[in-house]
């Protein structure tokens, strides 16, 4: 074909959303048409969720994008690549990819997932060697000058959490990845184990040398077949190459890993839940302490981290924690994989230093709402988010400043909502959620969401009072919830209620208002 | 599927849990298998898994129960799973929530009574820029509207 002169490689994302997009039609269609001397490559996703399915042709080493591409448009694409309505220049060009700072996405999107060779030749396994060859505490040294905090939502030192671990005497510790995700508006975990599986092997391994566990695991939900299957092949393959087992590229060191899936649990993401249900039982919250760190898996020194938090880890030891920490504000250092979601024009995952404002996120680089009206208001860190109205948009993106605001940045999903969002019905939501997900332990968390449901529905009926009540609950919640679940659902209740008290009157008085 | 029976259920369970032996906190990936092989947990296997686990008959229960994964009774011959969450919502996620639960007459955790579909909620699927999203099956389905979901699962026999 004439059209592809000169091309050597193409690629259609076999990522979960191109997927849900149409990819394997258009992939399917691209082989039938090309002959043996392209390759024909499943990569992972960019991030940019909106052009998906994204197909790049790589020719002269520059790989032009064209998308988002339907199956019925292949043919035309093939045959006149250049003028196609649907070409969007080399790549690395586009503004949404040129605007980033790509750390731990570095190459995800850009390299075959399961291409150990390509892994290596892309800068993989430079962490792990440097790791190999400085030890143990220069290990924790690089960690904790990197700044890296938990990026599952709770924000604690990496390095701390390390640090701990390793001084702790034991003859058995473990790495659990958290890769629960199951905060709604939020992908990262997934596109990185879909896209790049090596780096959180990787980043595993170095949390193994740092703190003397010698066998990791990750807790993988369910509701992610992809991964699942990308990250079983991956483990693999790394052990064939000496990644993982015995002796980790030849040091003498040992360290190994097993995937486990979650059973459709929201609450297995919570540190401890998730700790019950790998050792088979029912995931219910422990009381801490013990931390985890100290007595975590089978009751052995664990380190549970966020599969970003690990992910990050290779590329901190392959450049240094210092030149890590010089992105980011205030205690926010290095870099964050923003999930922008929801209704919005241009969504997917966009990793910058910390410190963009909300505004900028959700107007410039989400380009506003997909539906084209009014941006109305922005949930932040997932179901135990708070709402942001339009007033608070000149929030700085960092842990400590969205704190500040009675908010928290969680797992950095943003999930954008226009002026037909009734915030009533969301914070009922909230409730519902909660009262479906709590594990049963306390409750104000397990009958209080419950009661958080009809008191919600007795405010809009026309019941002024219970606003208190509503008030008054969500205190109880707050103070008598072990966990998050029910510690932190009244943020979206309450930032709800504050930011669009209108939304919780009668629907009467509703309709009169517009 | 015709209902196992009881011996079939033990030797299927005795076959997973030899597989499983050595493992660390073995119950839940013998559960999966389990349920991957009779597509739900016969009530029947639980005293075969908590023998072979030297725990109690009950603690099984209790973790069957627990998760919103697992399923005592046989489900559909194909399972969709449509997004009940925020980001999903916000792109108009309730129509197709509404659309397909006409399409197929059911609602949340039903099976139609030819036991072609069962219906379930999700709680995110991480395709959460560019929903509404569901599942049918293990395949992915985005950008959905309440037309293209009963389109799709009108297609399913
Ligand atoms: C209800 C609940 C759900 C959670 N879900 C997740 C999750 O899906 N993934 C995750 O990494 N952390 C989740 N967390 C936070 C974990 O408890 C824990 O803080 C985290 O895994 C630690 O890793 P990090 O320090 O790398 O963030 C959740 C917490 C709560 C209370
Ligand atoms: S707050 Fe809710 S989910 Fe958390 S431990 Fe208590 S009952 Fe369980
Ligand atoms: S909210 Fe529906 S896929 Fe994430």
């Amino acid at each position: 074909m004439a059209g592809l002169d000169g091309v050597t490689r193409i690629f259609v994302p076999g990522d979960m959303a191109a997927r849900s997009l149409g990819a394997d039609a258009v992939a399917e269609a691209i082989a039938a048409e090309i002959g043996p001397d392209i390759r024909l490559t499943r990569n992972g996703t960019r991030g940019m969720i909106f052009l998906e399915p994204l197909v790049e042709m790589e020719r002269d080493g520059i790989r032009h994008a064209y998308g988002p591409v339907e199956p019925h448009e292949v043919a035309s694409l093939l045959a006149d690549p250049e003028s196609h309505p649907k070409a969007l220049g080399p790549v690395d060009e586009i503004d949404w990819m040129r605007l980033q700072t790509r750390l731990t996405f570095a190459r995800c999107g850009v390299i075959d997932p399961l291409d150990f060779a390509e892994y290596e030749a892309h800068g993989g396994l430079k962490g792990l060697r440097n790791a190999l060859a400085s030890g143990r505490q220069a290990i924790l040294d690089e960690v904790t000058a990197s700044g890296l905090r938990g990026r599952g939502g709770a924000g604690f030192p990496t390095g701390i959490k390390w640090t701990t671990v390793a001084r702790a005497e034991a003859p058995w510790k473990y790495i659990v990845a958290n890769a629960d995700e199951g905060d709604s508006g939020t992908f990262a975990d997934r596109i990185v184990m879909e896209g790049d599986p090596f780096t959180l092997i990787e980043g595993m391994a170095i949390a193994g040398l740092a703190t003397g566990a010698t066998q990791g695991y990750v807790y993988l939900r369910s509701e992610y077949p992809d991964a699942i299957r990308v990250m079983e092949a991956a483990v693999a393959i790394a052990r064939e190459n000496g990644v993982l087992g015995p002796d980790i590229l030849g040091s003498g060191e040992a360290f190994d890993m097993e995937i486990r899936v979650g059973a459709g649990a929201y609450v297995c993401g919570e540190e401890t839940s998730l700790l019950n249900s790998l050792e088979g039982k029912r995931g219910v919250v422990r009381a801490k302490p013990p931390l985890p760190a100290l007595e975590g898996f089978m009751g052995r020194p664990t380190v549970v981290n966020n599969v970003v938090s690990l992910a990050t880890v290779p590329c901190i030891l392959a450049e240094g924690g210092k030149t890590y920490a010089a992105h980011g504000i205030g205690k926010s250092l290095g870099t964050i994989p923003l999930q922008i979601a929801g209704n919005v024009r241009f969504g997917g995952l966009f990793e910058i230093a910390f410190g963009m404002t909300l505004g900028e996120i959700v107007d410039k680089i989400g380009g506003g709402t997909a539906s084209g009206r009014p941006v109305r208001a922005v949930q932040v860190g997932g179901p135990l988010g708070a709402y942001f109205p339009r007033a608070l948009f000149d929030t700085p993106f960092g842990y400590e400043d969205f704190s500040s605001k009675s908010g928290l940045i969680g797992h950095a999903g943003i999930v954008v909502f226009d002026d037909s969002v009734d915030m009533g019905e969301m914070a009922r939501f909230a409730m519902e959620f909660c009262a479906i997900e709590s594990c049963g332990k306390c409750t104000p968390c397990r009958i209080g969401a419950v009661r958080g449901v009809e008191t919600i529905d007795r405010i809009r009926a026309g019941d002024a009072a219970a606003k208190e009540l509503l008030t008054d609950l969500c205190d109880t919640m707050t103070a008598g919830s072990l966990c998050a679940l029910g510690g932190f659902t009244p943020y979206p209740v309450m930032s709800a209620l504050r930011h669009f008290p209108e939304d919780f009157q009668p629907a009467s008085q509703r309709e009169a208002a517009e | 599927m015709t209902t196992p029976t009881g011996s079939e259920v033990a030797e299927a369970v005795a076959q997973i849990a030899a597989m499983h032996a050595g493992r660390e906190g073995p119950l839940l990936p013998i559960l999966q298998d389990v349920q991957a092989r009779f597509g739900h947990i016969p009530e029947a296997s639980m005293q075969p898994i908590a023998e072979a686990l030297n725990i109690g008959r009950a603690e099984v229960h209790g973790v069957v129960s627990f998760y919103h994964d697992f399923h005592t009774e046989p489900r559909g011959r194909h399972v969709v799973r449509v997004c009940r969450s925020e980001a999903c919502q916000a792109r108009g996620g309730r129509a197709v929530e509404e659309g397909v639960r006409e399409a197929l007459g059911l609602d949340w955790n039903e099976t139609t009574a030819d036991g072609r579909v069962t219906l379930e909620p999700v709680y995110c699927l991480g395709l959460c820029a560019s929903g509404p999203n569901a599942t049918i099956d293990d395949r992915p389905a985005g950008r959905l509207d309440a037309d293209r979901i009963a389109g799709l699962v009108a297609e399913l026999r």
